[in-house]
């Protein structure tokens, strides 16, 4: 188990004007899940496009085996016994399983054609050794996200990968396929493969690495055995300071209910859906991916439609037939995708601020500029937005700082109620706390927070009450005092409702 | 490093007009007749239908569509509009046709491209044919010959200064005006950014897209009208291309294809960047065939500069990233 597959000595790297690596040593041990950890920005990913061959460094050595070696592309990489396991899967969802395994390396015959008996004999054979239902000829777009994943490994694998790198892999699949995947990480450090394992869960984490190394602004803080350090010193010496309180959750006297969804259905989305929420109320929603929630928030919110169900504010039934409706009476939702449907990025970063509130910046054909600049400049001080200035294309910032931005979008609104799902899916450590902090004002400002979260912690810390969803129902209603993570999991899995 | 970087920075956001400064600097050395004030004038009557078509053409892009109809649409409204005053030698009726008739064409254009989701550039294709296609029958195939009064409104002028001049200047201040000041402009800079963000927050996409639509129906019909005063007749088989004249001009002028980036004063320069080079190439006697060999090439490499410069832009904010996190 001693024996070093790969390391790293020495590397360095600089873009111009800054030093991105600064004398990184890393070693990964054979047979080992190596996590590395350290905030957005910390170097990971540089240090993986070296290793991956996409980037040079300025200095420093590689060494496998404890031979140096030089790695200039991904195909010397993969000659290596180096791959990657992208956060963003690669893959081409119109070809079929089969090729999209084989793709870039199709096999042929003499004659220059595709040996399609080949490749369809080798995807007929991993398929059944990994257990996966599917026909090598079937189209990948029909797979869940996990089981494109896992083909993504046995594609590694069968490149006789010897170091995994896997990039968050757990970022987009559900628990239980969280389960699939930790067997199959066991599989691979049972055959000798070592995995470099990148994550922002702490839990997943210490749940399986051997050793935990974390980077922060480019320098190796630490390099540890996992069996001895914890996850609060793995927190502040991301941060490089201490996290005193992981969610800043303040009492704050709950109101009258406020808002109330009764009996919400839709065709093979969710059925029965009926909660309420008091005005200075967090309240959770917890389950599986794809379990429902964020449809029927979707479909409160007005995105999407639903067959029936009311939805009462202050006590009235209220009609919202689109997202419009649900602004003018003061319920809004920040999706879940910031790329997909928040953002708008070759916008400024004031123009994605006030795009839910034009009705007050523009009026009866008159813009009032300065009334715009100056309540999103407030709001941006306010939420402590970094940014170079308010023309700013807000696809140059981080994501932290996009994530507070889209939450000033809807701040602006003044909205009763707030449904975030996922509010900090993706940002990095420090941001998170900061995104914590501003529910904690915005509920203590007498406003309402819906918060779907898949990261069941962050629930936990920062509710007064969760709803947990289960198959499209409300299977369980879990109050502060009640909660925890034993019996949220009992609902979300179905065994108890 | 951060004086240069600035200067860089303005003599991007700046280039369009320098190219257009420096392409007027280089065809007045070229022709003597370029700087000629009968040649200026020329030029800016020439220069009208297409701004006004690259307008429509700027707020569709913007919105992240566009309209390849352009042409045959501005020659059926033009007919028809130019048969009703022949008839009744009104001219109000006669606007009113030209614009109701585009503006119709374009509802149709707006109706299966928002409501039902075809691609723009099928739509369209298909309108291009279509409208054609009346405008032919509707007049035989014949030209519609002395119209009249109706040429003031292309050849006409208020002291020295054209009229469809004066129509392209309010035309202008209005397009400029939408654009910047009204939720309608800043609604099509989103949902061309990304529209279901700005589904999200509450903008209807459907109603904007078929706001562009119509708007562009509406520049369209004046075009048309404008273009067959200039011709002194109804030409159904005229204005075969336009909407690449109008396409270019957006996109030589900044207008990004990939939707949500775009101006006014952007597309104005654009529009006479390719207004000069017509003019220049005409003076010197390029032949008309190669005249569009060159335009064809402009349009491509228009798009090259924004796709590349555009990538140029990613790398940059990923290390302008790396940067502030460094500093953080």
């Amino acid at each position: 188990m001693e024996e070093i597959k790969m390391r790293l000595s020495g590397i360095e790297k600089s873009f111009p004007g800054v030093k991105a690596l600064s004398n990184i040593e890393f070693s990964v041990r054979k047979g080992t899940v190596h996590a590395l950890c350290g905030e957005n920005g910390a170097g990971k990913s540089t240090l993986m496009k070296i290793i991956m061959g996409l980037y040079k460094a300025d200095r420093g050595q590689i060494y496998i085996d404890e031979k140096p070696v030089e790695i200039r592309n991904p195909i010397q990489a993969r000659e290596y016994g180096i791959s990657m396991i992208a956060q963003e899967l690669n893959y081409v969802p119109e070809l079929s399983i089969e090729e999209n395994l084989f793709l870039g390396r199709l096999p042929v015959t003499r004659f220059g054609k595709v040996d399609w008996k080949k490749v369809r004999s080798e995807s007929l054979r991993f398929l059944e050794e990994q257990k996966l239902p599917y026909s090598p000829s079937q189209k990948l777009k029909t797979l869940t996200v996990s089981d494109i994943q896992m083909l993504e490994i046995i594609k590694a694998v069968t490149n006789n990968a010897q170091v995994v790198i896997m990039d968050e892999p757990t970022s987009s699949i559900s628990e239980k396929e969280v389960e699939k995947l930790f067997e199959k990480i066991a599989e691979l450090k049972a055959a000798g493969v070592s995995i470099i394992y990148i994550s922002h869960k702490m839990d997943e984490v210490f749940r399986i690495a051997d050793d935990i190394t974390v980077l922060r602004d480019g320098e190796v803080v630490s390099s540890d055995r996992a069996a001895d350090i914890d996850l609060d010193t793995v927190i502040a010496r991301m941060v490089g300071r201490k996290l005193t309180n992981v969610y800043p959750k303040e009492e704050v006297p709950l109101g009258d209910t406020i808002f109330e969804v009764r009996d919400f259905a839709q065709d093979d989305m969710f059925e029965d859906i009926s909660f309420r929420a008091k005005r200075g109320e967090i309240v959770g929603f917890a389950g599986l991916v794809g379990a429902g929630r964020t449809e029927t928030m979707r479909a409160v919110f007005g995105l999407d439609p639903h067959r029936e169900g009311k939805v009462l504010i202050d006590g009235e039934e209220v009609t919202i037939k689109g997202p419009e409706d649900s602004i003018n009476h003061g319920l809004i939702m920040l999706s879940e995708s910031r790329r997909e449907d928040g953002i708008v990025p070759v916008r400024s970063v004031q123009e994605n601020a006030s795009l839910a509130n034009l009705r007050r910046y523009i009026n009866k054909g008159i813009a009032h500029r300065k009334l715009e600049h100056d309540e999103v400049a407030d709001m941006f001080k306010k939420m402590n937005v970094k940014t170079p200035s308010l023309d700013t294309e807000i696809q140059k910032l981080s994501g932290g700082n996009q994530q507070k931005v889209l939450l000033a979008r809807w701040m602006l609104c003044d909205p009763k109620i707030m449904i975030l799902d996922e509010p900090t899916r993706g940002i990095d450590v420090g941001a998170k706390f900061e995104i914590y902090k501003l529910i904690s004002e915005i509920v203590k400002e007498g406003k309402t927070v819906i918060m779907i979260s898949s990261e069941l912690p962050e629930l936990l810390g920062m509710c007064d009450k969760i709803y947990v969803m289960n198959q499209g129902r409300i299977a369980g209603e879990i109050d502060r005092a009640e909660f925890s993570q034993e019996l949220v999991m009992k609902y979300a899995t179905g065994l108890m409702s | 490093m951060e004086k240069s970087s600035r200067v860089s920075y303005y003599l991007q956001k700046f280039s369009i007009y320098l190219v257009l400064v420096a392409l007027f600097i280089v065809c007045s050395l070229i022709s003597p007749y370029f700087l000629k004030s009968s040649n200026l004038i020329n030029v800016s009557r020439q220069l009208c239908v297409g701004i006004l078509i690259a307008y429509g053409e700027m707020l569709l892009i913007i919105s992240g569509f566009l309209d390849l109809s352009v042409g045959s649409v501005l020659a059926l409204s033009g007919v028809l509009s130019v048969s009703i005053f022949k008839s009744t030698q009104s001219f109000a009726l006669a606007i009113l046709v030209a614009v109701v008739v585009a503006v119709l064409c374009n509802v149709v254009n707006g109706f299966f491209v928002a409501q039902l989701n075809v691609p723009a550039f099928i739509a369209t294709l298909g309108m291009q044919q279509a409208a054609r296609g009346l405008a032919l029958y509707y007049t035989g195939g014949q030209n519609i010959l002395q119209l009249g009064n109706f040429v003031d409104i292309g050849q006409g002028t208020v002291g020295v200064i054209p009229i469809p001049v004066l129509i392209v200047i309010a035309i202008t201040v209005i397009i400029w005006y939408l654009v910047n000041n009204t939720r309608y402009g800043r609604s099509i800079y989103a949902i061309g950014g990304c529209r279901p963000a700005a589904e999200a927050s509450g903008i209807n996409a459907k109603r904007n897209i078929y706001t562009s639509y119509i708007i562009n129906g509406i520049l369209v019909g004046l075009a048309g009208m404008i273009f067959m005063a200039r011709n002194n007749s109804g030409l159904p088989n005229g204005a075969v291309g336009y909407e690449m004249t109008g396409l270019t001009a957006a996109i030589v002028g900044g207008t990004s294809f990939s939707g949500g980036i775009g101006t006014v004063s952007g597309t104005v320069a654009g529009a006479f960047i390719i207004g000069f080079l017509e003019n220049v190439m005409n003076l010197i006697g390029v032949d008309p065939y190669i005249q569009q060999v060159i335009e064809g090439t402009i349009i491509v490499l228009a798009v090259a500069f924004d796709v590349v410069s555009k990538s140029k832009k990613k790398q940059k904010v990923i290390l302008k990233k790396k940067d502030d996190e460094a500093a953080a």
